[in-house]
């Protein structure tokens, strides 16, 4: 063939161009739009008031999540703007037709959670939603990213968007990861190499044989937080591990039209011979597990390091590294590990599935969290509540000491009343440590479900590879296990 | 509809830190408003204020009495980072800022910030320590930041080009949206959904089968 060799980004891109006029953004074509409370209510004033309605709302899909209390749903809504903004969601998708998984829906759930298992994210999709984690849909194969307000109400209005095209950076993860380490490691390793800013006008695809052996959870924690590289989008090729976790998915294709997606979907990996703009390679069974000590995702460390001292670090970083220290109250050159806790937060969309659950509970089982501590487990979906209850998950939780709740981003982004208090400390497994984040002058670090419920036990930072019987063996084998063992 | 916008004379606040997130923009608890009405006093809040409310002392960059009312931002590297949320640029717009100088801005903000006709203006990382230097000099000169031409002019004269995405460009200069420009093409949109039928259909899933 003459054609050229094409990353699978290029392929997904050059499918869904509708037409690009000379010096003008290409019209893309989106498959699928996720919407929910938060970003959206202004995008649908904006159609009322040119009297459009919603384009396509068959390929649209709503959902409750940010502002959502995760207690007693019976409850009444205390926060008055959060009450008005849930009531506008639903008014709004009924108005525009547009199919809602809302506050009482056995489906509702992190927006991010709930289009891969409702089988709603497919490979070689254009996947777009009013937020930045949209990149973690690119597990699939798709082309998932953030959009704002206004192109939320551009694709409302057109089912397209105007955009120019990325370029690539292929990141390949090597080797295979060692007991312990997880998803959630490799993708803080990376921010911390590159930057927040290093993936910038970028989409990344993970490649290599660390990424291949993940699950499909796995490789969507990983995606997840490619914004925080600064990609707005990063992407895993299909393969069978995909195949095998969408089919038979509520809204995946079935009989013969499942055949000829796979078929299609088969296509899609980058060719041999695909170049791309950048290329970075990790290690990965020298990888560790990884903390954040700063204020945001890239400052990272492994849980066996030291926390940088200004001094060490390139000048230009200094100020940002000062400041940073001086907010978390931390010592440069002191241990990340044994760094007290006041708070466990264990869920979002970055690690609120029914695998980081198992992770979590593998940990706590016959454990107790330490006296003082709160520790919060929430779950990504309610889907993903019923499963963890079915397999007695919440039970370890609770009797370990731990808050169990509904569905939705609670601390990740302190919308609904679920959040740090000034001055305190938080491990958590959501995707920002940025100032505030999780609560007003409330101080993040970042890790994955097994440090952070490794940490619970202790209250404080821990390397969870020291708790006995922790990651024995590698991670996703260890997970099954132990609910098999249940 | 926006209005056109041209160009901006204006004394710079200068915030020389580099990574600014959208949580610091415009923190997350102001995102539960269903309009854009408040969101000037939501502007870097956590930096202006106390958990317990109070003015923080000294007061935080636009607080600064001096600052009021200037029009043109000078931060560090990669601002906007972080959250999608529009409401960082609605924000920065309601306060009256109209041109933010950096050597580089992430890239769903940018997005934002063009299309709320906020510039942004990228410059080289030398370019970046020469203007901070001359705010130190000069702090109440006046800049030109001027889309027409693509041009900053700096107070006694000196100037030098940027480069914008020319679509935006056209687009805020013109005080037009996109949403009017795709709509009229609408007929090749549709014929090439005709070709290529949509991929999922989100009424539908198996329960409703
Ligand atoms: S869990 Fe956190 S990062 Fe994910 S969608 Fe919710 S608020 Fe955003």
């Amino acid at each position: 063939m003459a054609e050229k060799p094409r990353t699978i980004l290029e392929k997904i891109w050059d499918d869904h161009v509708v037409a690009s006029d000379p010096g003008a953004p290409a019209i893309l074509a989106i498959d699928l739009h996720l919407v929910h409370e938060v970003t959206s209510p202004q995008a649908f004033t904006g159609l009322r008031e040119r009297g459009l309605r919603v384009r396509k709302p068959g390929q649209t899909v709503a959902t409750a999540d940010h502002s959502i209390p995760t207690l007693d749903p019976s409850i009444p809504i205390a926060d008055e703007l959060a009450a008005k903004q849930l009531r506008q969601i639903d008014e709004n998708c009924r108005e525009f037709r547009i199919p809602f998984h809302g506050k009482g829906s056995p489906t509702r759930g992190i927006v991010h959670v709930i289009g891969p298992e409702l089988g709603l994210t497919q490979p070689g999709m254009t996947i777009v939603c009013g937020d930045s984690h949209t990149a973690t849909h690119g597990a699939f194969g798709a082309l998932a990213f953030g959009i704002g307000t206004s192109e939320i109400e551009m694709v409302l209005a057109t089912q397209t968007l105007l955009q120019r095209k990325p370029k690539t950076f292929k990141v390949e993860v090597t080797g295979r990861l060692q007991p312990g380490v997880g998803a959630k490691d490799i993708i803080l390793a990376l921010i911390a190499r590159i930057g927040i800013g290093g993936g910038t006008g970028h989409v990344f695809e993970y490649t290599g044989s660390a990424i291949r052996a993940l699950s499909m959870e796995e490789r969507m924690t990983v995606c997840n937080m490619s914004i925080e590289g600064g990609a707005r989008a990063g992407l895993v090729a299909p393969d069978e591990t995909t195949f095998a976790y969408l089919k038979g998915r509520s809204f995946a294709p079935q009989g013969a039209a499942w055949d000829e997606a796979v078929a299609r979907w088969r296509a899609l990996p980058s060719d041999e011979g695909a170049t791309y703009d950048r290329t970075i390679v990790i290690d990965g069974d020298g990888l560790e597990p990884m903390v954040t000590y700063g204020t945001n995702p890239g400052m990272g460390v492994p849980v066996t390091g030291r926390i940088p001292s200004p001094a060490d670090v390139e000048p230009g970083a200094r100020d940002d590294l000062e400041r940073a220290l001086a907010y978390m109250g931390l010592k440069p050159g002191a241990s990340i590990a044994g760094q007290k806790l006041d708070v466990v937060f264990i869920g979002s969309c970055t690690n609120g599935r029914i695998e980081d659950m198992r992770a979590a509970a593998s940990v706590l089982r016959g454990r107790r969290v330490a006296s003082g501590l709160r520790v919060l487990v929430v779950p990504g979906s309610q889907q993903v509540k019923k499963q963890a209850e079915s397999e007695g998950l919440d039970e370890i939780f609770r009797s370990a000491g731990a808050e169990w709740r509904e569905s939705g981003c609670s601390m990740c982004i302190a919308m609904n009343g679920d959040q740090l208090e000034p001055g305190e400390y938080g491990i958590s497994t959501s995707n920002r440590n940025f100032q505030g984040r999780q609560g007003m002058g409330g101080r993040s670090f970042l890790a994955s479900p097994l440090t952070a419920a490794a940490s619970a036990v202790t209250g404080v930072i821990t390397d969870p590879r020291t708790l006995p019987g922790v990651a024995a063996k590698p991670v996703a084998v260890s997970r099954s296990a132990a609910v098999e063992a249940n | 509809m926006p209005e056109p916008f041209v160009s901006t004379t204006s004394r710079v606040i200068s915030i020389p830190r580099a990574n600014i997130d959208t949580d610091q923009i415009c923190p997350a608890r102001f995102l539960k408003i269903t309009d854009k009405a408040g969101l000037a006093d939501a502007l870097f809040f956590d930096w202006r204020f106390t958990p317990d409310g109070k003015r923080r002392v000294p007061p935080s960059f636009i607080d600064e009495p001096v600052n009021a009312g200037r029009q043109i931002l000078l931060a560090g590297d990669n601002f906007g980072a972080g959250s999608s949320r529009e409401h960082a640029p609605w924000a920065l717009r309601a306060w009256g800022i109209r041109a933010i100088v950096s050597t580089s801005f992430a890239d769903i903000f940018k997005g934002n910030a063009l299309k709320n006709a906020l510039l942004p203006v990228v410059v080289s990382a030398e370019r970046l320590a020469a203007l901070q230097a001359l705010i130190a000099a000069e702090p109440d000169g006046e800049w030109t930041v001027d889309l027409q031409a693509q041009k900053v002019t700096l107070p006694g004269g000196e100037s030098f080009a940027f480069e914008i995405d020319p679509f935006a460009r056209t687009m805020i200069l013109a005080g037009t949206d996109e949403i009017g420009y795709v709509r009229s093409k609408l007929p090749a949109i549709e014929a090439w959904e005709a070709g290529h039928p949509a991929r999922i259909d989100t009424r539908e899933g198996i329960a409703a089968r």
